[in-house]
């Protein structure tokens, strides 16, 4: 059996060497030591740096294709769809040519996706932030000298496991993400009760999602964690016998050194919680193209659909800019 | 934790002895240490944080177990909060025989594991060219490979929901294994990049020799640069099989009506079937809740106990993607 396959392998292996040759010695193609000729006129020399580069290419190829299909070609056929009216007929489709008119019912006619959009928006700005700096409070606090290093990143790293679509949504239902015992604690409800009302909404509503965004917090930690201990130990001890505090060497040492990290951070903390499927623009944008909301006859389907996802794109493009504006603006005023 | 009990039988000999002015240095020296960060105070408020953080984390994880054991009389009784009257484990057998828990199982560990070792070899050979080679036009698609981690899946999904349903990949697991093996899977950009910046890391002399000896390329890559890559295998295999395992937007999409569906997604089936036999209000549907639990326990302990296994490549994976600068 064992020599029957080495023997078939052995002539395989003779047919494939022949097939080698013909693939590299004919008339389209032939290659010698030095060139590569193409239609027995077209000479090109091979350097060092070609084959590097052509190697390179073909380990890429995969990627490139991948790309081309899975993420050029739909980028901009939903480009094209989103000027279009689409509809469905079976196997076919018909389309016809709308221009703008799908942009502008999102804003003039879809009574939903506005609302639904600024809510995200408002969402994305303040809790990003808070992410970010619990985040960032965690991590400082699990790089300090602690007992049991293990189990307390084990704990606040397992997020990342479970965030999944349906689980949450269940705890959300159940009111589970909304830790009703932070509200009993009578310090907290005395504060809610005797400051302003227009202070004391969104630190309630704080309070109600502090637990998802702390949730989404899993990635960032670990980023935060990782800068912190590539900070050299010598740049405290030096600012140490300067004289400075805890406090001031966190502000000073600390924070400029971490500060590319909270860039990273933050795109990623945009990029996951706009993609994470119980977002309300994202569960909206899928009715629409399933055609399970439909309001008017233009506001429905593939062809809005489509427009609807590229206003969000550009949104969340838009808010990741701002951030890191924000970031470098302030970095240049220190320096 | 020794040389605290020690300070403080000092301070109460110094206390004993009268000498207060010695006693209120040593007793500051105590509370707030040499430099702040070693005294008893700091410590307090440290581990005071991490007790009150990590309660907010574990809260969901523990309040699911917990309700996921309690009856009908349980739920509706507000005198029981935290500890079910009795163990009941009725509502996992229900779970584990409606939903035909090992079957169900098998099938999400077949739909997460494909994709996951597919995404697992494409990103690590196309990691190793970003890497390794140089090449026209490198920085462009690298950064074209970086931004598609920043599309969101709306854009694409659209149109590849018309290529795979006119190829007819739709209801089958190759709507994943495809755009996976071709490097753009799920989170297909990260992955890229934390080999990339792995087989940056590995000094280029190792293979010069190999290719003085007359190796190829690619064995240079499957003989000398696979086999010192392992951790990142096993963490990228690691994440994305957490992430496909747990996907369910594109599932729901690409896979709507057949019968191989994700765990979360079959639990989501089987609820609302069930559910809406009951009128609202009842107090089956009271239990339904329960019920709910128990099955989302079940679907996350596979996972939890993948975790529990592997958490230190998990939380050891940031150092090695290098998205922390450099």
């Amino acid at each position: 059996m064992v020599d029957k396959l080495k023997n078939i392998l052995e002539k395989m292996k003779l047919v494939l060497e022949k097939v080698k040759y013909a693939l590299t010695h004919n008339f389209v193609f032939r290659k010698t030591a030095l060139y590569w000729i193409f239609f027995s006129f077209l000479k090109v020399k091979i350097t060092n740096k070609r084959r590097q580069s052509i190697i390179g290419l073909s380990f890429i190829l995969l990627w490139i294709v991948g790309y081309l299909i899975f993420a050029l070609y739909p980028m901009f056929y939903s480009l094209y769809l989103s000027f279009f009216k689409v509809r469905l007929d079976g196997a076919s489709i018909q389309m016809t040519f709308e221009g703008i008119n799908n942009f502008k019912a999102a804003f003039l006619y879809d009574p939903y996706f506005v609302q639904i959009l600024v809510g995200y928006i408002l969402e994305i700005v303040i809790n990003v932030p808070i992410t970010i700096v619990f985040a960032l409070i965690i991590a400082l606090l699990i790089n300090q000298p602690i007992k049991g290093k293990g189990i307390w990143r084990t704990i606040f790293f397992l997020p990342v496991i479970i965030i999944s679509g349906p689980v949450i949504q269940e705890l959300m239902n159940q009111g589970a993400t909304t830790l009703p015992s932070i509200r009993e604690y009578e310090i907290i409800r005395l504060v809610l009760n005797n400051i302003n009302p227009t202070l004391a909404t969104p630190l309630q509503s704080l309070f109600d999602t502090i637990l998802l965004v702390l949730w989404f917090a899993g990635i960032q930690i670990l980023i935060f964690l990782a800068g912190l201990q590539k900070i050299d130990r010598e740049v405290y001890e030096a600012s140490m016998v300067d004289g400075a505090g805890p406090w001031a060497s966190f502000w000073k040492i600390t924070l400029p050194s971490i500060k590319p990290l909270i860039v990273v951070s933050i795109i990623y903390t945009v990029v996951s919680m706009s993609v994470f499927s119980l977002n309300e623009v994202i569960i909206y944008i899928r009715n629409v193209m399933l055609g399970e909301s439909t309001v008017g006859t233009l506001t429905t389907g593939y062809g809005y659909s489509a427009a609807l996802s590229w206003l969000y794109f550009i949104v969340m493009v838009v808010i990741i800019l701002i951030f890191v504006g924000l970031m470098s603006i302030r970095k240049r005023s220190r320096l | 934790m020794k040389k605290t009990i020690r300070m403080s039988k000092e301070i109460i000999r110094l206390f004993i002895k009268k000498d207060f002015q010695q006693a209120k240095i040593k007793l500051k020296r105590l509370f707030v240490g040499v430099k702040f960060t070693d005294g008893i105070l700091y410590n307090i408020l440290v581990y005071a944080l991490l007790l009150s953080f990590g309660y907010v984390y574990l809260y969901p994880i523990l309040y699911m177990v917990t309700n996921s054991f309690m009856t009908m009389e349980d739920i509706i009784d507000p005198g029981i909060k935290w500890i079910p009257s009795t163990f009941n484990i009725e509502n996992y057998r229900l779970v584990f025989v409606q939903l035909n828990y090992f079957k169900s199982l098998l099938d999400a560990f077949y739909l997460a594991a494909f994709p996951a070792i597919s995404a697992t070899v494409s990103s690590a050979i196309i990691g190793y060219g970003f890497a390794r080679y140089d090449f026209p036009f490198k920085k462009i698609l690298f950064a074209l490979m970086l931004m598609t981690f920043i599309v969101p899946p709306q854009i694409t999904m659209l149109p590849m929901f018309r290529m795979f349903s006119r190829y007819q990949l739709l209801g089958s697991i190759k709507a994943f294994v495809f755009p996976a093996i071709l490097g753009q899977g799920l989170n297909g950009a990260l992955f890229i990049l934390i080999f990339y910046q792995f087989f940056r890391m590995i000094p280029k002399a190792l293979d010069e020799s190999a290719q003085l000896d007359g190796a190829t390329p690619f064995k240079v890559f499957t003989r000398i640069y696979l086999p010192l890559a392992i951790p990142s295998i096993v963490i990228v295999f690691l994440f994305s099989f957490v992430w496909y395992y747990n996907e369910t937007y594109l599932s729901g999409l690409y896979l709507r009506g057949s019968d191989l569906l994700s765990l979360p997604l079959k639990l989501d089936q089987y609820i609302s079937n069930y559910t809406s036999i009951y009128p609202e209000g009842s107090r089956a549907r009271e239990l339904m809740q329960a019920v709910k639990l128990a099955g989302n326990v079940m679907t996350l302990l596979p996972l939890l106990i993948i975790y529990f296994f592997t958490q230190k490549q998990f939380v050891e994976s940031i150092d090695r993607t290098g998205i922390t600068g450099e």
